[in-house]
């Protein structure tokens, strides 16, 4: 099916496009039908710049596991590192 | 050469006059007059498997055109890029849809060799948009594949800003096909059949086919869900309503 969920938030930091870097300034995360992975559904994340028009953006499509596999290596990395670098 | 065909990017007259990008496939010398059709993407985007349907269409006699929804909002993108720029804004508007569908209709009964016959055909999102432009706008045919939310309104929280639209069957202009897998939830076996008692109650010309083993998106061949025996006859049944209704 073509499930619509999206959650959408604010962001600061910069991705690598196909016309190279950007600032982002929002992403996407949603689970639906991915153009690209061979699943029928994926987690997919965009990073964009509504700013700079459409092509700005980043997309990953990953397997449930594999999304909550990189949720938790994120919190891990972030717990992991000292505070006063954050 | 009866079998030539010519194909690529136009420009259309859609919605609110806007000029917007197409892509027409269309037979270069068949012989005798042919019918047309709109082809209508799916919710990926104006893509290179959805322009390979359209030629699909031109190979078997049919002139075959389609708007490119998202053009507006992302011009020059890619249609996965554009996809997801549309998705975020909760999908095209219905009277969009049902005015860039007028404009490509439009276009292809003026083609030299037209017999002034369109159908329409959508698949996924499209499917939806599909039966709205039949109901909508006076078409010889429409095809329906696995679209959602005719019958029942996306569940809360998405962003998709439609609403169902079973209330316009009775407005339906043309005989309907109807496509569906037996897996799919939206839509689900139980909606179509709730679909197809209305059409029966109305009176409007329509014909069904469920598909066991097959779920949503079965005629997409570069993805997973792509289910050749469903697909295969998906495109049999299209070629004998087509040709019914859509041939001179």
């Amino acid at each position: 099916m073509c499930t619509y969920l999206t959650e959408k938030i604010q962001i600061t930091g910069s991705g690598k496009g196909s016309a190279g870097w950007f600032a982002l300034s929002d992403a996407t995360v949603y689970f639906d039908h991915p153009q690209h992975a061979q699943a029928e559904h994926t987690l997919n994340i965009d990073f964009l710049n509504p700013g700079q028009g459409p092509s700005a953006r980043v997309a990953v499509e990953l397997t449930a596991e594999s999304a909550r596999a990189l949720a938790r290596a994120i919190e891990a990395t972030l717990e992991a590192t000292p505070a006063s670098l954050i | 050469m009866k079998d030539a065909l010519m194909a690529g990017t136009i420009s259309i007259t859609g919605h609110g006059g806007d000029e917007i990008e197409a892509y027409l496939a269309r037979p270069v010398d068949p012989g005798s007059p042919f019918g047309s059709v709109v082809v209508i993407h799916h919710m990926p985007g104006y893509d290179a498997e959805t322009q390979e349907i359209a030629r699909r269409f031109a190979a078997n006699g049919y002139a075959a055109l389609m708007p490119n929804l998202y053009y507006r909002e992302a011009p020059g993108a890619s249609p996965d890029d554009a996809a997801a720029a549309v998705r975020a804004l909760g999908g095209v508007p219905d009277e969009r849809l049902v005015g860039d569908v007028a404009g490509a209709a439009a276009h292809l009964r003026a083609l030299d060799g037209a017999n002034g016959k369109v159908g329409v055909i959508g698949y996924c999102s499209g499917g939806r948009q599909s039966f709205l432009a039949a109901c909508s706008l006076q078409l010889e045919a429409a095809v329906d594949c696995y679209g959602a939310f005719i019958i029942s309104p996306p569940p809360e929280g998405m962003p998709l800003k439609v609403q169902p639209i079973i209330g316009l069957a009775k407005d339906l202009s043309c005989p309907l096909l109807g496509l569906f897998g037996a897996d799919d939830k939206n839509p689900a076996p139980a909606e179509t059949q709730e679909l197809a008692k209305e059409l029966s109650a109305l009176g409007k010309t329509h014909e069904f086919h469920t598909y066991d083993g097959a779920g949503h998106a079965f005629f997409a061949v570069n993805r997973p869900s792509y289910r050749v025996e469903a697909a295969n006859d998906g495109w049999q049944r299209i070629w004998e309503f087509f040709g019914r209704y859509l041939a001179s």
